[in-house]
């Protein structure tokens, strides 16, 4: 490069007014200020709006009793909870339904979007039918028709739908209130059972490295996946036995209206993510139908060439360059999925804009302070996502050759 | 989304609108020559478009009776249809001039979420429905229940009152609109579905088989419903007030839409100067000095309007109970004009 530049002729040394860096700058910090002053403007005049109509301008509600129920909470809360804690109800809940569905939809959108290329004509037939009809109808519609599609052929309570147990005895219920299963009740001991499972995954993660390392010394392949499975179930299974089965169920029992005892799977947390997942998928099988398509053929024919299996050439020369390519959409998809998820207030599900952004700011009247909240939690969702998956980008990085 | 749009909305006026936009309302609706009215967004006898897209109602009628007060003219209203949970933002905001529908008085709205609730429209309770079929007698046999009920209302929260109060248990499915509400109550995801009273019979006709559903005894609560208007500008808060006093007081007095003509020849002091034959007391409002009889010849007086929306003449049949005058039994009292 330097060795280059010397023959360049030197450049007159140019006036800073004329400098396009600096100007750069100058207009930039100009913007900046404008914004700033605007913003400070902005919320300045609207708390002055708000001291001057009554309406409430700080969080002083946050402590304060909430009065309301929720019938689906991840930690303990009741009416007598404060409004903070509802915020956290909602937001796990929406954390909850975000985790699973972000699963779930990434595995079937691999699974369709692989299918659609598949040769079989009737597999990619299907893929392709589904992608199409589920891609192009409103999410909300989806939703109420899960939602209705769930409710009407589940029976009432008392005549559920009873799911026998190993035993003969009844295990789990279905009904339109959900699915009631038996809650686990986990005894002292079972920190053994856990403790087992880490130790399992530790010796597990050695072995593989370890594997690996003797693959490329000596090309010989050591069955590392199952090994390092047995491992993870063997180990916690045995301490479970050993410290004398520590995790008993808790049945529900039919009461009155309703079960009582066991837990529940509430259909509108089903019918949510049935849609959410199924409309989602489909956009994430285009974006891998087109990732896969982006590699060069050359490349899974070489691997043919090589001797590697149909599987094989997907799972390692494809895919893995294929990634970089799907990456990058996949990680929208994954924000699409969580901002839709707010549409549970449509079918009763008590996510994070339902609870907190509902019922907390109709309670309170804080509806600036809640509202900005709310934008501010799924900003910090989508940028937390957005790093997740760009650290995921630079750990999987293919090397250019 | 509409519940978003509807906060954003919000925060924007709240942030870029004058400061002193809560003074002068009576100004700014004969400026703009209507009448911003937040009503219900589909509730049988106080506020539903009918299938002409007519609006009618309890509610709607008390917004026509203040457009014909404030501009002579009933047909000049926007009803703005709200949810329960977006209902005072909108009024907050400036969004709506008035809230007419069917909103609980409460201290907390009015303390901390800077409104005022000019009169009481309609006295009600909140009550429980459910399947005839469950033979629950009382809503005291309802422990365990799944309960249906709408978010942002009174309602969510004395149900929390009520069950906790009787140590029962329930579990409460919660819905924004209230259609959704209804359809999940009715595809058996509830038990049962609470609101006030009134619009339990009102939401009952929405039902697939009305027949099917009963009304249980007990009323849990205290619902005076009534329109509401912001805090900080006096003479609109009265002109609102006394829409509803003058229908009062014109049923007290027997004045009604079909012989309030008549009515301007009568001699009795009381009716004179409630229809501004003698004295000015629209003046002191803003307001003609025959604002109230622009009122009845629009909308008849309080018993007419009730009898027409969710009385005898209407689908409800709803008695008039507490809502009577004082004179015959009920709690309806106005304030004179004088
Ligand atoms: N009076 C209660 C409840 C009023 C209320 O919103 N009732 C519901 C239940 S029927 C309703 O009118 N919903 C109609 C709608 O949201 O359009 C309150 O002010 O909180």
């Amino acid at each position: 490069m330097s060795g280059r530049a010397v023959d360049l002729p030197p450049v007159a040394k140019i006036s800073p007014f004329y400098d396009p860096r600096v100007r750069g700058f100058v207009y930039q910090g100009l913007l900046v200020l404008a914004l700033g002053i605007l913003i400070y403007g902005a919320a300045s005049n609207a708390i002055a709006n708000m001291q001057a109509r009554n309406i409430p301008t700080n969080f002083d509600f946050w402590n304060k009793t909430s009065g309301f129920d929720i019938n689906f909470t991840l930690i303990p809360y009741s009416a007598q909870s404060t409004f903070g804690d509802a915020f956290w109800v909602g937001l796990l809940n929406t954390l909850l339904v975000a985790a699973i569905g972000v699963f779930f939809a990434t595995i079937l959108g691999f699974i369709v979007g692989v299918a659609r290329l598949s040769p079989n004509w009737i597999v990619a037939r299907m893929a392709t039918i589904y992608v199409e009809s589920l891609r192009n109808v409103p999410l909300l519609l989806q939703l109420l028709f899960w939602y209705n599609a769930i409710l009407k052929p589940l029976p009432g309570v008392r005549d559920s739908i009873v799911i026998p147990g190993l035993s003969g005895k009844p295990f789990a219920f279905l009904n339109n209130r959900g699915l009631v299963l038996p809650q686990p009740v986990f005894g002292a001991e079972f920190d053994l059972v856990l403790a087992a499972f880490g130790l399992a995954c530790l010796l597990a993660a050695g072995f593989w490295f370890y594997a690996r390392k003797i693959q490329r010394e000596t090309g010989r392949r050591l069955p590392s996946g199952w090994a390092g499975l047995a491992l993870v179930i063997g180990l916690p299974a045995i301490a479970y036995f050993a410290a004398g089965s520590p995790l008993t169920l808790d049945y529900p029992v039919l009461r009155g209206f309703n079960f009582s005892g066991g837990a529940r799977v509430l259909p509108e947390l089903v019918a949510l993510l049935l849609g959410l997942i199924l409309y989602t998928a489909t956009f994430i099988a285009e974006i891998v139908r087109a990732g896969i398509q982006s590699v060069a053929r050359g490349q899974s024919e070489a691997a043919l060439a090589l001797g590697l299996s149909g599987g094989q050439v997907l799972r390692l020369v494809v895919i893995p360059q294929a990634m970089r390519v799907i990456t990058p959409p996949l990680t929208n998809q994954f924000l699409n999925l969580t901002k839709n998820s707010t549409l549970a207030v449509f079918i009763g599900y008590p996510d994070l804009v339902q609870v907190f952004a509902g019922s907390v700011l109709n309670i309170t009247g804080a509806a600036v302070q809640i509202i900005a909240v709310t934008m501010a939690v799924y900003l910090v969702i989508s940028l937390l996502t957005s790093l997740a998956m760009s650290f995921y980008m630079r750990l999987t990085a293919t090397v250019e050759r | 989304m509409k519940r978003i749009s509807i906060a954003i909305a919000a925060g924007a006026i709240l942030a870029f609108g004058a400061t002193a936009a809560s003074a002068g309302t009576l100004d700014q609706v004969k400026q703009r020559g209507s009448l911003a009215c937040g009503s219900n967004s589909g509730l049988t006898g106080f506020g539903i478009p009918d299938d002409k897209g007519q609006w009618t109602g309890l509610d709607v009628d008390f917004c026509r009776a203040v457009a014909a007060a404030v501009l002579n003219d009933p047909t000049k209203v926007k009803f703005i249809p709200l949810t329960a949970k977006d209902r005072f933002t909108a009024l907050q905001s400036g969004e709506v001039d008035v809230l007419a529908r069917n909103g609980t008085w409460t201290l907390s709205r009015e303390a901390d979420l800077g409104l005022l609730f000019a009169a009481v429209n309609y006295y009600d309770g909140q009550g429980f429905m459910v399947r005839k079929k469950l033979n629950v007698n009382s809503a005291l046999e309802l422990n365990g229940a799944s309960i249906c009920v709408q978010q942002g209302t009174t309602t969510e929260l004395n149900l929390a009152d009520y069950f906790r109060s009787n140590n029962m248990k329930y579990e409460g499915v919660v819905f924004a609109n209230v259609d959704d509400v209804i359809k999940a109550y009715d595809t058996s995801r509830c038990d049962a579905f609470t609101t006030d009273v009134s619009q339990l019979y009102g939401e009952r006709i929405k039902l697939v088989n009305p027949d099917e559903h009963v009304v249980l005894p007990e009323v849990i609560s205290k619902e005076p419903l009534g329109p509401a208007v912001r805090q900080g500008d006096d003479q609109w808060f009265d002109i609102v007030k006394w829409t509803h006093f003058a229908m009062i007081n014109a049923e007290e007095l027997g004045v009604t839409k079909a012989n309030v003509d008549d009515k301007l020849k009568s001699d009795d002091p009381s009716i004179r100067r409630l229809l501004g034959v003698e004295g000015d007391f629209g003046k002191g409002m803003g307001l003609t000095k025959d604002w109230a009889y622009h009122i009845i010849k629009a909308v008849g007086n309080y018993g007419e309007a009730f009898e027409r929306n969710v009385g005898e003449g209407s689908k409800l049949k709803i008695k008039r109970g507490l809502n009577n005058l004082w004179s015959k039994g009920g709690i309806q009292y106005a304030a004179p004009v004088r």
